[in-house]
C-alpha cells in the first residue's frame, strides 16, 4: 500500500469542454511537486478535484490507498491534505490567534464543543504560540488579520493551514500577489514545511518553483505534457517552446 | 374543461400584474445586485397617484393613468440618485434594511397623504364590460391585462435585443467594470433602469388593483410575492420573470379552485421545493 | 471581570426598574421577552451570519406548543418553556436543512416563506388555534409552585427578567467556545472554515436551530405572561422588528441585543402610542440613519463621538 495520493485517470468535463483530462499523478510523502502550466491549462480545476470542491467525471483518486472520491471537502480536509487559496482566505475578522486556534480545533475536532471557552486550552495556546514564533509573528498575535499587510497574511494563511498537520498540502499560487521583495519569506517558509509532508506547488513563479521543488509536472490543456525534474523539464524542447519561451535555465 | 380554461385565463391575467410588477425588482436585482423590498412601493405609489387623479382632480382613467406613471417615475429617479447609489454598495443586509426602513417611510406617506383606507381606481366603462368567451364571460379588464402583459414583454425584447441601450443594459449585467471600460455609462444605464423598472411597477400596481386592491401597506402585503416571483425566474433574467410570474399566478389561481382551504400552504410549499431543487431560480445565472 | 460589568449593569438596571415604573410592568415585560428574541437573531444572523427575516416563525411556535400544552396538558410554566424551546428548535432545525443550503437572498425569501406559511396554517387550524382570534383560555400555574402570576404582572416581571438573565448567560458560553468561535468563522468566511475540515452546512444547521429553541422560549414565555397567543407571533413585521432592533444595537454582540431593543421600544412606547403610522416614519428614519450613518449601530456612537472630540483636539494642536 503506498502512503499519499494517488491520482488516475482523472478527467473533467463541464458540458462538451474538457478542462482535465486522463491525469495519473502520484504525490508520496515527503514530495515536493511543482505544477505548472499556461493560463487556462487546468490546474485550478485539478487543484479543486483533488481537494473535492469539483468531482471528477471519470478516474480516481486515493488517499493511503483508500479512495476518497466521494468525500467532500471537508472530509478531505480532517483526513490530512489541506491546501493554500490562491487569493488569500482567512477570518478576516479575527486575530492571528483566533485564526490559527480555530484550525487546531477543528484538527481536533473540538468544533461542537458548546460549552468550554475556546480559548482556555493550555496545550492547544501552547502551540499557537510555537506556530506563531516559527513564523516570526509574536508580535502580530492579537491583531485582526484584516489589518496586516498581504505578505503576513499570506504567512498567516500558512501557518493556520500547518495547524491542521496535514500529511498533503496544495499551495495553489502561494507567491500570487506577494510583493517580489518578500517572496523570499514564502519560500523560506516553504523550505522550513515538515520534511515528511507531501507538498504540491501550484505556481506560476518560475524561480519559486525551481528552488523549492524536486519534480516538475508541465499540464497544458488539460494533460501532462511532461513529468520530470527540473532540469528535466527545463531542457524538454516542448516546455521551452510552449511555456518558457526558451529562456530559462 | 371549463374549470381549466377558468383556471388559465384567471392566472395568466393574475401573473401578467405579477409580471409587470416583479420585473424592475428582477432587472434590479440582477443589474444592480440591490435587494429592492422597497420595489412594491413604487406600485403603491402608481395606485395611489392614480386613485387622487381620479377622485381629487377628476380627471379620466387614461390621463390619470399616464400621469401616474410619469409621477411615479419623477419620484422614483431622485430616489436613485440620492439613495439607492450608496445602497447598491452596501452588504445585503444592510440593502434589506435600508430598502425595509425606505418602505416603512412610503407606507407612512402614502397614509399621511391618503389615508388608511382601500384606494380605488375606477376603470374606464369599455373594460368593465363583459366579454362573452363562450364559457363564461367576464370583464374586459382581465383580457386587457393578459394584452398588455404580452405587449410589455415584447416592448422589452425590443428594447434589450434592437436598441443601443439594450445593448449597453445587458453588457452592464454581464460585467460592470468591462462595460465600463467600454465607455458604457453604467450609472446612467442604472438610473434608467431604475426609471423603467418603476414605471413598470406603477403600471402593475394600477391595472392590478382589483386583484391586488391599493392600499398604504400595499408594499409589505405583497413583498414577499414579488421576491418569489423573482427567486424562482432567477435574478436578472426577464424571460425568468415572466415565466415565473405566469407560472405561479397559474399555481396560485389552481390552488385557489381546486384547494380553497390550502391554497397558500401548497403554493408556498411548491415554491419552496422549487427553489431547493433550483436554488438560482428557472433561468438564473450560477 | 470586564466582561461581566455591562451584563451586571443591566441586569441591576433591570432590577431598579422594577421599583422606579411599578405600572408599567407589562411594558417592561414586553421588552424582557423582546430581548430574548433578538438574542436569538443575534445568535443567528450576528454571530452566524445567516441572514434572517423570519425568526417570528420560531416565535410563534413557540407560543402555541407552549400555550396549547399550558391549556390540554400543564399549566406549569417551566414546562411550558421547556416545550416552547423544543418546539422553536424543531421548527428551526426541519426549515434549516432547507435553509442552509442556499445562500444570501434566497435565505432571506426562504425564511420570510416559513413564517408566512405557518402564520397560514394556525390562521387555517382555527379549531385547535382558535384563526384571527387567538388562542385564549391560558392559566397558568405558580411559578415552581410558590409565585402566583399576578394581574399587575410582579411575577411575570421577575420570571422574564430570569429567562432573559439565563438566556443570556447561556449564549456568553456558547459564544465564547468552540463552537461560538467557529460561527464567528463560518461568518467570515465559509471557504476557509470548509477548508480547515469544518462540517459548515451541519455547523449552521446547529445554530440555526439553537436559534429557533431560543426564539420558542421567548414565544412561550410571550404566551405564559399575556395567557394569550395571536397570529401576530408569526408575522412578518416581528421578523422585521426584531432585526432592527439588533441592528440598532449592534450585531455579533450580545449587549447590542440588549440595547437595541430598549432604544427601540422606549422610542414605540413613547412615540408610537397610539399611531401605527407615525411610528413607521420614526422606525424607517430610524433605520435608514443607522444603515447610513452607524453601520456598527448605536453601540459605536461613544467611540465615534469620542474619536471625533479627540481628532478636534488633535487637530487643535497641529
Amino acid at each position: 500500500m503506498q502512503t499519499g495520493l494517488e491520482v488516475r485517470g482523472l478527467s473533467k468535463n463541464f458540458g462538451g469542454l474538457v478542462v482535465s483530462e486522463d491525469i495519473s499523478f502520484d504525490l508520496p510523502s515527503g514530495a515536493r511537486k511543482a505544477l505548472i502550466g499556461p493560463n487556462g491549462a487546468g490546474k485550478s480545476t485539478f487543484a479543486n478535484l483533488v481537494t473535492g470542491i469539483l468531482r471528477p467525471s471519470s478516474g480516481t483518486i486515493r488517499f493511503d490507498g483508500s479512495d476518497i472520491g466521494h468525500l467532500d471537502e471537508a472530509a478531505r480536509v480532517r483526513l490530512g491534505i489541506a491546501k493554500t487559496f490562491q487569493v488569500t482566505t482567512l477570518f478576516r475578522r479575527l486575530t492571528v490567534r483566533e485564526n490559527l486556534r480555530l484550525g487546531i480545533i477543528e484538527r481536533e475536532r473540538r468544533g461542537f464543543g458548546l460549552f468550554r471557552r475556546a480559548d482556555r486550552d493550555a496545550a492547544q495556546e501552547a502551540e499557537i504560540d510555537g506556530l506563531l514564533s516559527d513564523f516570526e509573528m509574536t508580535d502580530l498575535a492579537d491583531v485582526p488579520v484584516e489589518n496586516l499587510a498581504y505578505g503576513q497574511q499570506r504567512l498567516v494563511e500558512l501557518a493556520l493551514t500547518l495547524s491542521l498537520k496535514p500529511r498533503v498540502l496544495l499551495l495553489d499560487e502561494p507567491a500570487a500577489g506577494v510583493p517580489s521583495s518578500e517572496v523570499h519569506l514564502i519560500s523560506d517558509a516553504i523550505a522550513r514545511l515538515p520534511e515528511d509532508l507531501a507538498v504540491l506547488i501550484i505556481e506560476h513563479d518560475m524561480d519559486l518553483v525551481f528552488r523549492v521543488a524536486t519534480s516538475i509536472v508541465v499540464l497544458v490543456q488539460g494533460r501532462i505534457l511532461v513529468e520530470g525534474t527540473p532540469a528535466e523539464v527545463a531542457a524538454d524542447a516542448r516546455v521551452r517552446e510552449l511555456y518558457l519561451g526558451g529562456g530559462h535555465g | 374543461m371549463g374549470l381549466f380554461l377558468n383556471i388559465v385565463i384567471d392566472g395568466t391575467a393574475y401573473g401578467m400584474i405579477l409580471f409587470m410588477i416583479a420585473v424592475g425588482l428582477s432587472v434590479t436585482m440582477g443589474l444592480m445586485r440591490v435587494v429592492n423590498l422597497a420595489h412594491g412601493a413604487f406600485a403603491l405609489v402608481g395606485g395611489a397617484l392614480a386613485h387622487w387623479f381620479q377622485q381629487d382632480l377628476g380627471t379620466g382613467f387614461g390621463i390619470a393613468l399616464v400621469a401616474a406613471i410619469a409621477g411615479t417615475v419623477i419620484l422614483a429617479l431622485p430616489l436613485e440618485l440620492v439613495l439607492y447609489r450608496r445602497i447598491y454598495r452596501m452588504g445585503e443586509l444592510q440593502q434589506v434594511l435600508a430598502t425595509i426602513g425606505l418602505t416603512f417611510l412610503f407606507i407612512a406617506t402614502i397614509n399621511l397623504w391618503q389615508g388608511s383606507a382601500l384606494l380605488v381606481i375606477e376603470f374606464p366603462q369599455a373594460l368593465r364590460m363583459p366579454v362573452d368567451l363562450g364559457f363564461r364571460t367576464l370583464p374586459a379588464h382581465r383580457l386587457a391585462v393578459i394584452g398588455l402583459g404580452f405587449a410589455i414583454i415584447l416592448f422589452l425584447w425590443w428594447l434589450l435585443d434592437r436598441t443601443r441601450f439594450g445593448v449597453r443594459l445587458r453588457a452592464s449585467v454581464d460585467n460592470r467594470d468591462i462595460a465600463a471600460a467600454h465607455g458604457i455609462n453604467t450609472d446612467m444605464v442604472y438610473l434608467a433602469t431604475f426609471g423603467l423598472g418603476a414605471a413598470l411597477a406603477a403600471i402593475g400596481g394600477i391595472m392590478g388593483s382589483e386583484l391586488l386592491p391599493i392600499e398604504a401597506y400595499y408594499p409589505l402585503r405583497y413583498m414577499v410575492l414579488f421576491l418569489i416571483v423573482v427567486a424562482v425566474g432567477g435574478m436578472g433574467s426577464i424571460l425568468g420573470s415572466f415565466l415565473a410570474a405566469l407560472g405561479l399566478g397559474i399555481l396560485e389561481t389552481a390552488a385557489r379552485y381546486l384547494l380553497p382551504d390550502a391554497a397558500t400552504i401548497s403554493f408556498f410549499a411548491i415554491v419552496i421545493l422549487l427553489l431547493t431543487l433550483r436554488p438560482n431560480g428557472l433561468m438564473g445565472r450560477v | 471581570m470586564r466582561d461581566h460589568l455591562v451584563p451586571i449593569v443591566m441586569g441591576l438596571v433591570a432590577v431598579g426598574l422594577f421599583f422606579a415604573f411599578p405600572y408599567d410592568l407589562a411594558f417592561l415585560t414586553r421588552v424582557l421577552v423582546t430581548i430574548v428574541l433578538v438574542l436569538s437573531v443575534d445568535l443567528v444572523l450576528g454571530y452566524a451570519g445567516i441572514p434572517t427575516l423570519g425568526q417570528a416563525a420560531m416565535f410563534g411556535t413557540g407560543a402555541y406548543a407552549a400555550g396549547l400544552f399550558a391549556i390540554h396538558v400543564w399549566g406549569d410554566p417551566l414546562a411550558g418553556l421547556v416545550v416552547g424551546a423544543v418546539a422553536g428548535a424543531a421548527i428551526a432545525l426541519v426549515s434549516g436543512l432547507v435553509l442552509m443550503r442556499t445562500r444570501g437572498l434566497t435565505v432571506i425569501m426562504l425564511t420570510i416563506a416559513v413564517a408566512a406559511i405557518l402564520h397560514e396554517i394556525a390562521n387555517r387550524a382555527r379549531d385547535l388555534t382558535g384563526g384571527a382570534d387567538g388562542l385564549r383560555g391560558i392559566r397558568m400555574q405558580p411559578v415552581l409552585g410558590l409565585w402566583e402570576f399576578d394581574f399587575i404582572g410582579r411575577t411575570g416581571y421577575w420570571y422574564a427578567l430570569v429567562v432573559v438573565i439565563v438566556v443570556y448567560v447561556g449564549l456568553s458560553i456558547l459564544t465564547r467556545s468552540s463552537f461560538g468561535l467557529g460561527l464567528r468563522g463560518i461568518h467570515d468566511s465559509p471557504e476557509r472554515m470548509r477548508a480547515i475540515g469544518a462540517p459548515v452546512y451541519w455547523r449552521l444547521v446547529t445554530a440555526y436551530t439553537i436559534g429557533g429553541g431560543i426564539a420558542g422560549i421567548a414565544g412561550a414565555l410571550n404566551a405564559q405572561i399575556t395567557q394569550l397567543v395571536s397570529l401576530e407571533g408569526f408575522a412578518f413585521s416581528l421578523s422585521a422588528e426584531a432585526l432592527i432592533m439588533l441592528i440598532l444595537g449592534g450585531t455579533g454582540r450580545l449587549v447590542g441585543a440588549v440595547i437595541g431593543v430598549a432604544l427601540f421600544m422606549t422610542v414605540h412606547h413613547f412615540a408610537a402610542a397610539n399611531d401605527p403610522f407615525n411610528w413607521l416614519f420614526v422606525i424607517g428614519a430610524m433605520v435608514l440613519v443607522v444603515v447610513f450613518f452607524l453601520p456598527q449601530g448605536i453601540i459605536s456612537l461613544p467611540g465615534i463621538l469620542l474619536r471625533h472630540l479627540r481628532g478636534g483636539r488633535d487637530a487643535d494642536r497641529a
